[in-house]
């Protein structure tokens, strides 16, 4: 699987919303229905996943799909 | 009644007084401790007395001031069980003075254990709760974060603000049932009390209706409720340990 699916596939299991509502642009909040608290464990989740520490103030800007795929990727070597 | 077999749980503050009753009577129910004091040898003391009744038991030592080294010892602490079940805030420290003559140290010092202390624990430990969506965090706070001490503006904030803290936190967690608890003890026999002259004693026995001090046990004994079944369904609560004081 490639970075992208990954974090793709994160989101799904933490918000359990469908694959295709997955885009870049879409808002965890507005779009895919979380809460501030989902958000905090999506974070989580990607931290475990990728096994990378996210500082917060970076965690706070993740805030769609899109700025998650960005920040592991830069993060993280496939 | 309670059985606590298969949990564990961390106690700061747990190398003396009320927190190593909080550590013996989790461990006569079965739970596992991480005992925590700044304090190695005192932790290790608690330890061996904890082992005796059959639980097992692993003392650290850490300054939790200090969310770096809070964050290391909860790595260890994970290292040694996959899952924390309990978090007792119960370290605190006293630096008694008048205001006018408090030094910003004295102020600092004990805000920063008592209360910084708290938030470093419960933040870092709280984290993993969450992912298990599991936890019972118990902060002991004290009567005199409700109604004041002369001498003690320092120790008074520093216990309000875990009250303040404790509702917040219970408000954020209870979605992932995470229950968020203080206690406020009144004045309970340790060396913390010990310490002060006879006259003083007997002034505050008098300020209590049920007219003597209480145990770390009687504080104990309401840790066990609130992390067992029985008090499954209470969060966000401030609950006296006191003798009545509060009333008075």
């Amino acid at each position: 699987m490639t970075i992208e699916e990954r974090v793709k596939k994160v989101v799904e299991d933490q918000l359990s919303v469908n694959q295709d509502q997955i885009i870049p642009e879409a808002s965890f909040i507005d779009d895919l229905g979380a809460d501030s608290l989902d958000t905090v464990e999506l974070v989580m989740a990607l931290e475990e996943e990728f096994g990378v520490e996210i500082p917060d103030d970076e965690a706070e800007k993740i805030t769609k799909v899109g700025a998650a795929i960005e920040y592991i990727k830069a993060h993280v070597t496939e | 009644m309670i059985d606590l077999k298969e949990k564990t749980a961390v106690v700061t503050g747990a190398g003396q007084g009320i927190g190593r009753d909080i550590v013996l009577a989790l461990g006569r129910r079965g739970a596992d401790v991480a005992v925590i004091d700044v304090n190695l040898e005192t932790a290790e003391e608690t330890v061996s007395l904890l082992e005796k009744s059959g639980s097992k038991g692993l003392a650290l030592r850490c300054d939790i001031a200090d969310y770096s080294k809070v964050q290391d010892c909860v790595k260890e602490i994970l290292g040694w069980r996959e899952q924390i079940h309990f978090l007792i805030n119960n370290a605190g420290i006293t630096r008694d003075n008048l205001l006018l003559r408090m030094g910003e140290d004295e102020w600092k010092k004990v805000i920063d254990i008592n209360l910084t202390g708290t938030f470093n624990m419960t933040k870092v430990v709280s984290k993993h709760m969450f992912k298990k969506r599991f936890g019972r965090i118990v902060s002991i706070a004290s009567v005199i974060g409700q109604m004041g001490n002369a001498g003690q503006s320092n120790y008074a904030a520093s216990k309000a603000g875990i009250i303040g803290f404790s509702k917040s936190v219970a408000k954020e967690f209870a979605p992932r049932n995470v229950t968020v608890n203080a206690i406020a003890p009144g004045f309970i026999e340790t060396a913390m009390t010990s310490v002060l002259p006879e006259e003083v004693q007997e002034g505050m026995r008098r300020m209590i209706p049920l007219g003597k001090f209480g145990t770390g046990e009687d504080v104990a004994n309401i840790v066990l409720f609130l992390v067992s079944e029985l008090g499954s369904y209470v969060t966000g609560q401030v609950i006296n340990c006191d003798g009545g004081m509060v009333m008075s």
